[in-house]
């Protein structure tokens, strides 16, 4: 997707003509409306919700509540946001179990939109929360799908049924009946069906899997779809609907880089909840759907809230306070920087995260070059560095640091680059701590970067006093897309800070997704 | 969405539109909504829709057949820019097939190979997807039915790059005329994977010349298709596209994107579950079923 722009930054130049109008017209509306569209469709949203998704959008925002904002496009973005998480179903369902055990629950959907996987994800889940699932191989069509659920279920530690070779032989609709029968007779509680992936348009395999509804009786039938899949989600998850009238939808392979509008598209068609997100080829990849997620994500938002939360689990709270306050105070040391920096290891692999920023699919490239190595050096360098040295790195001189080149491996150079941008950040935090914004070199003045300026500019302000954490951030980023030595200077520092306070707003949220775009 | 009697087609969307007597504004719209519906994206349409404005202009006609000879003639033409002929006249010829998960490369690879078989090759397919669970025994099974033959991995997780190292060995000391190698599906966003990729393509090559690289992709895939495209392309140096799943209800209108924007061109396409159902592509035949 980085070919396209994201949404935030198309409304932008929409919005640029406007500079010095006061009030939106509706013409104006119409362009940003078109913008949307766009954009929606750009994330494979399928024709006829973007259509009425729009329509909603426009009524909403000649309502009148975006000529009374501060900035016209982050009000529209945040119209849209709501909307979409709207369609997605506000709150995330669960799984309904029955009152009586085995709850049965079928899985269908199209070939390869990974149910074999699924189901072995699903039991692993289920067993971990002290259930007993039964896998059952009814997909006796593809060749060896059978085999593939039985590795499965032991990779995740569950009991397999396959009474048949599969392969074309046996009949699925007597394999999951009998499923039902030995789960009850065995005490599993739960009874996971897999079935052969087929298409919408094939009558004689969806009678087949109409059939085995029928059979079983299951209490959840869940739709696997494809996250990358395009406008034809509507048609298949409709034909799936009458076929075998799914309760719940899974997505599949959203640790790919679509923007997953078949999501919406389905949920909108068919008003069945999503329930689950599998996001990964190992077995616990997979999670809960949080529909909020997902509006930022097919707008091309960022992961935030996912990254926030990693953050906030692995942080520790009381340290990161203190570091805060060393900051305001400027008692803030290489050696406090050392201990940010571990903590930040601890959170895992920094191209992860970043990965989760808004727009930072766009920096591909970047993230790729980014080297983790790095952090290890830097470990490395304050390290071989004494306590005083670290507390006070105004005593590093010549001798002093040609020492800790050779303790550490590295060359006087980087040491030197390290204490510089020790210097410039401390500098930097120090001025957020406060309060203020700080300019960062190569990156121009930040306020209302891109959006039309007096608006952006006097939001900015307003909002000063908590804006650090997005901005520490989103400078870490800038560095990095400048193609500044990677530096994890600025995610040290600006992951440190950002726990302090709560998740940034939607507003906070857009404007940072706009320095990142850059 | 378009016609159920023959589902991959725009001919349902389109028959109203063309039946009417006149060109007018919705027969303009309704043009892009078809479009959109089939997945050819918000910049392909546009463009589209653009050069037929320009040519109903200019020949100053009213007459929707006129749009419609126009429409299939500008696919057609910017679908047949490339050239959809496989290379394979190296002995051994080799064939990497590649794709993210759930595409249908081993399907893919199961068909192609009873294609060439049936016309009179010999053929060996190399199990280098040693990662997802029974993918190899999946593959045995096709490479069975197409009557190619197999060389399985020698141990539970065997590196890729090695089984596919001992296929090649294996076809030129059995002097066997194609060799297909099967890789696993991965997202074209992981980017280890795809190293693991590009590292397959190093070995194959300080053995022999890789005869094509292709790229498989599911014509239900949106937008992203593209994306994935670009990342192989990268780390793969894919020579040719394969469309499958073109038996549903999705129409791949994707794949002229894809085309254009990365030079590689279509060359066989899917079209069932049968082995039998790979066809080699055909612009003018893809464009006809495309609008009807």
């Amino acid at each position: 997707m980085a070919t396209f722009g994201n949404l935030t930054d198309r409304l932008a130049d929409t919005f640029k003509n406007l500079r010095g109008k006061g009030k939106l017209t509706p013409a104006d509306i119409d362009g940003t409306v078109r913008e949307i569209r766009r954009a929606l469709l750009d994330a494979d949203v399928s024709l006829d919700v973007v259509k009425a998704f729009t329509a909603t959008v426009r009524d909403r925002a000649l309502g009148g509540e975006v000529s009374q904002a501060l900035n016209p496009a982050q009000q529209v973005v945040q119209i849209v946001n709501e909307e979409l998480i709207q369609i997605l179903g506000g709150e995330a369902r669960r799984i309904q179990f029955a009152k009586t055990a085995p709850t049965v629950i079928m899985l269908a959907g199209l070939q390869g939109a990974g149910k074999t996987t699924l189901a072995g994800k699903l039991a692993k889940w289920l067993a971990k929360d002290n259930h007993t699932p039964l896998l059952v191989a009814a997909d006796l069509q593809r060749p060896n799908a059978v085999t593939q659920l039985q590795v499965v279920g032991q990779q995740a530690g569950v009991q397999v049924f396959a009474p048949e070779p599969g392969n074309g032989v046996g009949d699925p609709v007597r394999v999951a009946r009998d499923a039902v029968k030995f789960a009850r007779d065995k005490q599993y509680d739960v009874v996971i069906v897999d079935t052969a992936g087929r298409l919408g348009v094939d009558a004689e395999l969806m009678k087949q899997a109409s059939n085995i509804r029928k059979a079983i009786d299951p209490d959840e039938v869940l739709f696997v779809i494809d996250a990358m899949i395009g406008q034809d989600a509507v048609a298949t998850a409709k034909a799936f609907q009458a076929g075998v009238d799914f309760t719940g939808v899974v997505l599949s392979k959203l640790d790919g880089d679509a923007r997953g509008g078949a999501a919406l598209s389905v949920a909108s068609v068919t008003g069945r909840p999503i329930l689950f997100a599998s996001t990964g080829e190992s077995l616990d990849a997979f999670e809960p759907f949080y529909p909020d997620r997902m509006a930022s994500r097919i707008l091309d938002l960022g992961d935030i809230l996912t990254l926030i939360e990693q953050a906030q689990q692995h942080f520790d709270e009381e340290e990161t306070r203190k570091v805060a306050e060393k900051l305001a105070t400027s008692t803030f040391t290489l050696e406090d920087f050392l201990s940010q920096m571990q903590q930040l290891k601890n959170m895992g692999s920094i191209k992860n995260m970043l990965g989760m920023l808004p727009g930072a699919k766009g920096m591909r490239e970047q993230l790729e070059n980014f080297d983790e190595s790095e952090i290890t050096r830097t470990e490395a360098i304050i390290q071989s560095m004494t306590l005083q040295e670290r507390r006070q790195p105004k005593v590093l001189n010549g001798s002093r640091r040609v020492r800790i080149a050779r303790g550490s491996g590295t060359t006087v150079t980087e040491v030197n680059a390290l204490v510089n941008r020790f210097d410039q950040a401390a500098k930097m935090m120090k001025t957020v701590a406060k309060g203020g914004v700080p300019q960062v070199p190569g990156m121009g003045p930040i306020p209302g970067a891109g959006f039309s300026g007096g608006r952006g500019k006097v939001q900015q302000k307003k909002k000063g006093s908590k804006s650090g954490n997005p901005a520490k951030r989103a400078t870490e980023n800038a560095a990095l897309a400048a193609g500044a030595s990677a530096n994890p200077t600025g995610a040290g520092f600006g992951l440190g800070g950002r726990t302090g306070t709560d998740a940034p707003s939607e507003e906070e949220l857009a404007s940072l997704q706009k320095f990142l775009g850059r | 969405m378009a016609d159920r009697s023959s589902p991959w087609s725009l001919g349902g969307a389109l028959r109203g539109m063309f039946a009417k007597p006149t060109i007018d504004e919705t027969t303009w719209d309704d043009l892009e909504d078809a479009m959109i519906t089939a997945d050819f994206g918000p910049a392909v349409t546009e463009e589209v829709l653009e050069h037929l404005h320009a040519q109903v202009r200019r020949y100053n006609t009213t007459d929707p057949v006129d749009l419609k000879r126009m429409l299939r003639e500008t696919l057609e033409e910017r679908l047949a820019r490339l050239n959809p002929t496989l290379t394979l006249s190296a002995r051994p010829a080799v064939v990497l097939v590649v794709g993210v998960n759930g595409v249908g490369k081993t399907t893919t690879i199961g068909k192609f190979s009873r294609f060439l078989v049936g016309h009179g090759r010999t053929v060996i397919v190399g199990a280098a997807d040693t990662f997802r669970a029974a993918a190899v025994d999946q593959l045995a099974t096709w490479a069975e039915r197409g009557g190619a033959a197999i060389q399985r991995p020698q141990q539970e997780g065997q590196d890729p790059a090695s089984v596919a190292y001992q296929t090649i060995e294996r076809a030129q000391r059995e002097g066997i005329d194609i060799v297909l190698i099967d890789t696993a599906g991965r997202l074209q966003t992981k980017s280890g994977l795809m190293d693991e990729l590009a590292k397959v393509r190093r070995v194959i090559e300080k053995q022999t010349e890789i005869a094509e690289v292709l790229l498989v992709l599911d014509a239900t895939t949106g937008q992203n298709g593209l994306a994935q495209a670009e990342a192989f392309i990268q780390h793969a140096g894919v020579t040719g596209l394969v469309i499958t799943k073109l038996d549903g209800s999705a129409k791949g209108g994707f794949v002229i994107a894809v085309q254009e924007k990365t030079g590689i061109p279509i060359k066989l396409i899917g079209q069932g579950e049968r082995i039998g159902d790979l066809t080699g592509f055909t612009p003018h035949v893809f464009v006809s079923q495309l609008i009807g």
